[in-house]
């Protein structure tokens, strides 16, 4: 667990600092085109989405748009690697995932190689374009696979640093990326490091264990509890394959008490993977706030957020059921 | 242009080979696709005898030709080519299927014996191929990719989604040996799924594409020469043949597809296929 990284500010004074993670891999993208002739990159006719575009631009002869044909682009990719590339290969979440699920697991995963594939359009704050759009069950169709190693970053300053990240780690990789404007958590000079969470506030009546958008929402809900006298740590979940199962244990112990955040459903997804390590280091009651079994629907991402009880309120709201519960 | 005698020959061994290979091994396992491997046995024989750059001197050169075997499940005839060309020991391959065996039922991807990618899943190849042959042009590499696939593995989508991107890549060091044989796992193609003229839906993906015999070695030789002299399109050569040919009872039999001979039928297949006597004996024990 990395201890207590330096937080940005939420707000400026008035207005919330806003950035998008997709934007933060287009130009993590860049770096990593100027810094090793092994990357490439493909797009599956999303490429001014997705963020892809000024890659290719800049790299033409590294950069593959396979047009509107994801299970190709997947193949592809694998195929790029399997001679030693590092490729990185995007599409909205729903698609990179959905349809190409049966190739990320056979051409990719079985043979271990070097595809990174970075999803964007991930979630319920892809808003507006409703539930075929809003990929709910990614993180829970990446993390089953043997040998997938699945990151959600928080805010933009941490997309960009897992984003160079991946192209070190050995093997295939899925990172989750969304396209709506979300709160800037950390301070330039956090580091990621892969396969740690970072305890981003102390506290001993329970931990928030939260990924991607929800942690942002996590900060604020643990500021709100403060001012009632309760005290949460708040853990930024954002490698949920492999685990930091010692961070949950830690949590566990000290707190007593875990709430999962997750734009995403709970069943298999982060509240799952928590439970998980819950379970089998040090038994503590939980509560889970995610997507309950249902897709979502059209709306503002924020509007969506507070609708299924992903805001700061929301978990507040769930905090306090789970303290009764710990206190029963 | 045709072969010399001798090297017509050498390839015929070849391919004898990996049809006594293939019913021993199947036999074995007590399991697995005899009929297919078979039948592909002397376009697979051509393919590595003659083209392929693949050996034990060649196997860590990052350029060399690489090969993918969509129709993963025909593994038998694929190891026996790859042990024939010394790329592991020859007594290997009665492990097939084995547990431990590094003879997987579909191949895995090894890059120490030569199996250069992962399939089973059918419809998967064609993509990977071209990844190979794209990442091979941007390295300024003459390496030539060779995909072997299948009549029933046309049935896939993701099959059509990388012939139109092999074709808008001009990917010309990517050849495809489709095995046409007409049969499917759940009868002949006519009766299942017929996917009609594959020769004509390549040529109008914008391939270089062309209808073979697949049990002429001349005329597969004469197609994989053409594939090679192609430059700016990607070639199909669709290879006609029957499934389980030179073992009379196989042939044409969709029964075949996926069961193993048992004791009987694999002294019989080896003796159509010219084993007799203590050889015979001495595989039957």
């Amino acid at each position: 667990m990395i201890a207590t990284p330096e937080l940005a500010p939420l707000f400026d004074g008035v207005e919330a600092r806003k950035a998008a993670t997709r934007n933060a891999y287009g130009e993590a993208l860049l770096e990593l085109g100027a810094s090793n002739p092994d990357v490439v990159v493909l797009d599956a006719d999303l490429s001014g989405s997705t963020k892809t575009k000024a890659f290719g631009k800049a790299h033409p002869d590294r950069f593959f748009n396979m047009g509107v044909a994801e299970a190709n682009m997947i193949g592809v990719a694998a195929g790029l690697a399997s001679q030693g590339k590092v490729a990185f290969a995007s599409s909205f979440a729903m698609f990179a995932t959905g349809k190409a699920f049966e190739q990320i697991r056979q051409s990719v995963c079985v043979p271990e190689l070097n595809v990174k594939i970075c999803a964007t359009h991930a979630g319920l704050t892809v808003g507006e374009d409703g539930k075929s759009h809003q990929m709910l069950e990614d993180v829970t169709i990446m993390r089953v696979i043997p040998g997938m190693q699945v990151i959600v970053p928080a805010d933009a300053v941490e997309a960009r640093q897992a984003v160079l990240a991946a192209a070190e780690i050995p093997g295939p990789v899925y990172v989750r990326l969304s396209r709506a404007s979300t709160p800037i958590v950390f301070s330039e000079d956090y580091r990621f490091e892969f396969g740690k969470a970072a305890m981003l506030r102390d506290g001993g009546d329970l931990a928030i264990v939260a990924m991607g958008v929800t942690v942002a929402a996590a900060i604020e809900a643990a500021d709100m509890l403060s001012g009632m006298g309760i005290e949460a740590r708040v853990l930024n979940m954002s490698t949920i394959s492999p685990m930091d199962s010692d961070a949950i244990e830690s949590a566990a112990r000290d707190c007593g008490a875990i709430l999962t955040a997750e734009e995403h459903q709970e069943n298999g997804g982060l509240g799952d993977a928590v439970a998980q390590a819950v379970v089998r280091t040090h038994p503590v009651p939980m509560e889970m706030c995610g997507m309950n079994g249902s897709f979502g629907q059209s709306g503002t991402g924020d509007e969506l957020l507070a609708h299924y009880g992903l805001d700061a309120a929301g978990l507040v709201a769930r905090a306090q059921q789970l303290l009764k519960r710990k206190q029963a | 242009m045709t072969l010399s005698q001798e090297d017509r020959a050498a390839v015929e061994s070849a391919a004898r080979q990996i049809r006594i290979d293939t019913v021993r091994m199947v036999h074995a396992a007590a399991c697995g696709h005899p009929g297919g491997p078979i039948g592909m046995a002397d376009f697979m024989a051509t393919l590595f005898l003659r083209h392929m750059n693949l050996s034990p001197e060649t196997l860590h050169q990052p350029d060399r030709d690489r090969f993918v075997l969509g129709n993963g499940h025909t593994c038998a005839g694929y190891y026996s080519i790859l042990s024939q060309k010394g790329l592991f020991p020859r007594e290997e391959l009665l492990t097939f299927r084995k547990m431990g065996s590094r003879l997987q039922g579909h191949p895995h991807r090894t890059p120490d014996m030569g199996i250069d990618f992962s399939t089973g899943s059918l419809g998967n190849s064609l993509s990977v191929s071209l990844g190979m042959a794209l990442a091979a042009k941007s390295n300024g590499w003459d390496t030539r990719v060779y995909s072997a696939s299948s009549d029933g593995e046309s049935q896939e989508g993701q099959i059509w989604e990388a012939a139109t991107a092999a074709a808008h890549y001009g990917a010309s060091n990517l050849t495809v040996l489709v095995d046409f044989n007409n049969v499917q796992i759940d009868g002949h193609m006519r009766d299942v799924m017929d996917v009609r003229d594959l020769r004509a839906k390549y040529e109008a993906f914008g391939w270089h594409a062309l209808d073979v015999d697949g049990h002429d070695i001349d005329a597969i030789d004469a197609a994989l020469v053409a594939a090679r002299e192609e430059t700016t399109r990607p070639s199909a050569l669709i290879c006609h043949t029957l499934i389980g040919k030179g073992v009379s009872f196989m042939e044409d039999q969709p029964g075949w597809h996926g069961v193993a001979p048992g004791d009987e039928d694999a002294r019989k297949a080896l003796a159509e296929l010219g084993i007799e006597g203590a050889e015979l004996e001495a595989m039957m024990a």
